[in-house]
């Protein structure tokens, strides 16, 4: 039994089982998404409708049992408070503000990155390429620790123009929606690189050659060739960049001020601060809406992406 | 082919500058004699000395270390069934469910996993009496789940660029379909697994808001030592970690690019 490899003898165990082991096979990945992963969505929502208690766990439950018929709770109060107190309307607005504009300046900086790649002599495009993903390797709390050094009163930007004589006195830059806009564009630039790269990769020379043999100017072929062409992986990247951006937690608590208001940071305390499961359910809940359009524009712009690499 | 203009070229440059500096001003300063962190006050070794002092964050390690070992390998397990699964069985009734859960938590804020996935566990606690406590086990359950996700999309990618000649010589030869996954198939996308492993692994060494979610009062994992350190300003032994990790990470990136690098050689001879 022992000269036979593990393949075969796990083949042999299975192969009386028949058909059964495919079921078995498709079984495991679906379960395990089921249980840890679908159904604690469910569990939220059923949640979000609940009522806030002192007990444990800290909510009240949605359906009863009392004295032979079942007692249905639905309570909508947890979202009528998400509409009354402004906080929340505010919190909403601020993340996907802060992090479309971040997505936005990720864009200008990572389009002529990509581009720049994608133009260099292919046995260089590999190691640029992994330049760029290289910090995603690392640790993503320290590297947002990183720009606390960086961005505080006497941090080393600070301590860098002073020397140099260009202001006097220290820059307030930490505990601003500046520092948490330099915070998300730095963590997810890779994330706006990739796609871009792969899509601009691929670009026909051609086309940009014909632009210019018509008499184009490179900004005018820029503009109605490149970009358009690109349109994909523009998507794709901001997409991934916007997304998690809008529900990041870390960034505006290490970064933001007392100012920055961001619906992450919002559900982090209403869970741990103010113990209220059922208004954070809610939170969530709504969130995910917030993210539905950015998500189907991502899941278009992917398949339009492999649309075109076929 | 036009050359990238010069102005391309400078923005390159500075481009990846702005992705270096504060990893590099990190290393620098885990050596600066000085607690202010950003003023250099001479050299020393001192906040490494201090680290390894650090029960808190010692054990904080050894967790995280366990956590990330014991999630990437189940990620990868996962991520390998589900790809196979998704690449090489027909139709079969949950196939859209399933590609729709597997890439699902690519794509979903980490607060909302995080909650989602702590209510799950306390409804379970509370109708099976499982997971009694929550803190290693359910943490490592929470990143297996969003680095099955990862890998899943390293693995996949591989599955459909595998050549199917090799697997369907071995089903004629009358191999057992299961025989030839773990003799054909497997060796075959073993580079895809690595990765989904090493990816998996980041991932599960990184996170601080999942963890801080489904984790119990016993366990804290690395990340969130970091974390609670962070909120109150920069600490000098926190750089010195953060250059240690760095330190590690580009060892490993270095050994790996090295060993690509070989092995295309000698596929090419």
């Amino acid at each position: 039994m022992s000269s036979l490899p593990l393949g075969s003898r796990i083949g042999s165990l299975l192969g009386r089982m028949g058909l059964k082991g495919r079921l078995l096979v498709i079984a495991i990945p679906t379960v395990w998404l089921l249980v840890f992963f679908l159904i604690p969505f469910l569990v939220v929502a059923k949640i979000s409708f609940s009522e806030a208690a002192i007990a444990r766990p800290p909510y009240l439950p949605i359906v009863e049992w009392i004295d032979g018929f079942f007692r249905v709770n639905l309570n909508f109060n947890n979202y009528l408070f998400l509409l009354e107190d402004p906080l929340y309307l505010a919190a909403y607005l601020g993340s996907v503000k802060i992090a479309g504009v971040a997505t936005l300046i990720a864009l200008l900086i990572g389009y002529p990155m990509a581009y720049l790649i994608a133009r260099s002599p292919p046995d260089q495009r590999n190691l640029l390429l992994m330049l760029v993903v290289l910090p995603f390797w690392t640790s993503f709390l320290l590297r947002v620790y990183a720009w606390i050094g960086f961005l505080k009163g006497n941090g080393v930007i600070n301590n860098l123009l002073m020397s140099i004589g260009i202001i006097d006195e220290p820059l307030v830059m930490l505990q601003t929606d500046f520092a948490v806009y330099v915070g998300i564009v730095y963590t997810y630039l890779p994330f706006m690189i990739l796609p871009l790269y792969a899509n601009l990769v691929k670009l026909d020379e051609a086309y940009l050659e014909a632009s210019s043999d018509l008499g184009a100017l490179p900004v005018t072929t820029f503009f109605t060739v490149t970009v358009p062409l690109s349109l994909s992986g523009i998507i794709a990247g901001c997409m991934l960049v916007f997304i998690p951006a809008v529900g990041e937690f870390v960034i505006p608590a290490l970064l933001g001020g007392p100012d920055t208001l961001m619906i992450g940071q919002v559900l982090w305390n209403e869970f741990f601060s103010n113990r209220d499961w059922p208004v954070a359910s809610s939170v969530a809940i709504v969130m995910l809406f917030v993210l539905v359009i950015p998500i189907m524009l991502l899941r278009w712009a992917q398949s339009a992406g492999e649309g075109e690499s076929r | 082919m036009k050359r990238p203009s010069r102005s391309l070229m400078i923005f390159g440059v500075l481009g990846f500058v702005f992705l270096y500096a504060p990893i590099l001003s990190l290393v620098v300063f885990s050596f600066n004699e000085s607690r202010l962190v950003t003023v250099w006050g001479g050299f020393s070794t001192k906040w490494y000395g201090e680290l390894f002092r650090d029960p808190q964050i010692l054990d904080a390690a050894w967790v995280s270390l366990r956590v990330a070992l014991a999630s990437a390998t189940l990620s990868v397990v996962i991520g390998t069934v589900a790809s196979f699964v998704l690449v090489r069985f027909r139709r079969f009734r949950t196939k859209t469910l399933l590609s729709m859960m597997i890439t699902a938590p690519l794509v979903m804020p980490e607060v909302i996993i995080g909650l989602a996935l702590l209510l799950m566990f306390v409804a379970m606690e509370s109708i099976l009496g499982w997971p009694g406590q929550r803190g290693i086990m359910t943490i490592i359950i929470a990143h297996s789940t969003f680095g099955a996700a990862y890998a899943a999309v390293i693995i996949q990618s591989r599955l459909v660029d595998m050549d199917l000649s090799i697997e369907e010589a071995a089903l004629d030869l009358g191999a057992h379909p299961v025989r030839v996954f773990f003799d054909v198939t497997l060796p075959v996308i073993a580079p895809a697994l690595m990765s989904g492993w090493l990816l998996a692994f980041t991932l599960s060494l990184d996170d601080l808001v999942v963890a801080s979610f489904v984790s119990g009062p016993g366990a804290s994992t690395l990340p969130m030592v970091i974390f609670s350190k962070v909120r109150l300003g920069v600490s000098p032994d926190v750089n010195a970690l953060a250059a240690i990790i760095i330190g590690v990470a580009s060892i490993g990136i270095i050994v790996a690019a090295l060993q690509v690098s070989r092995s295309k050689k000698i596929s090419q001879n």
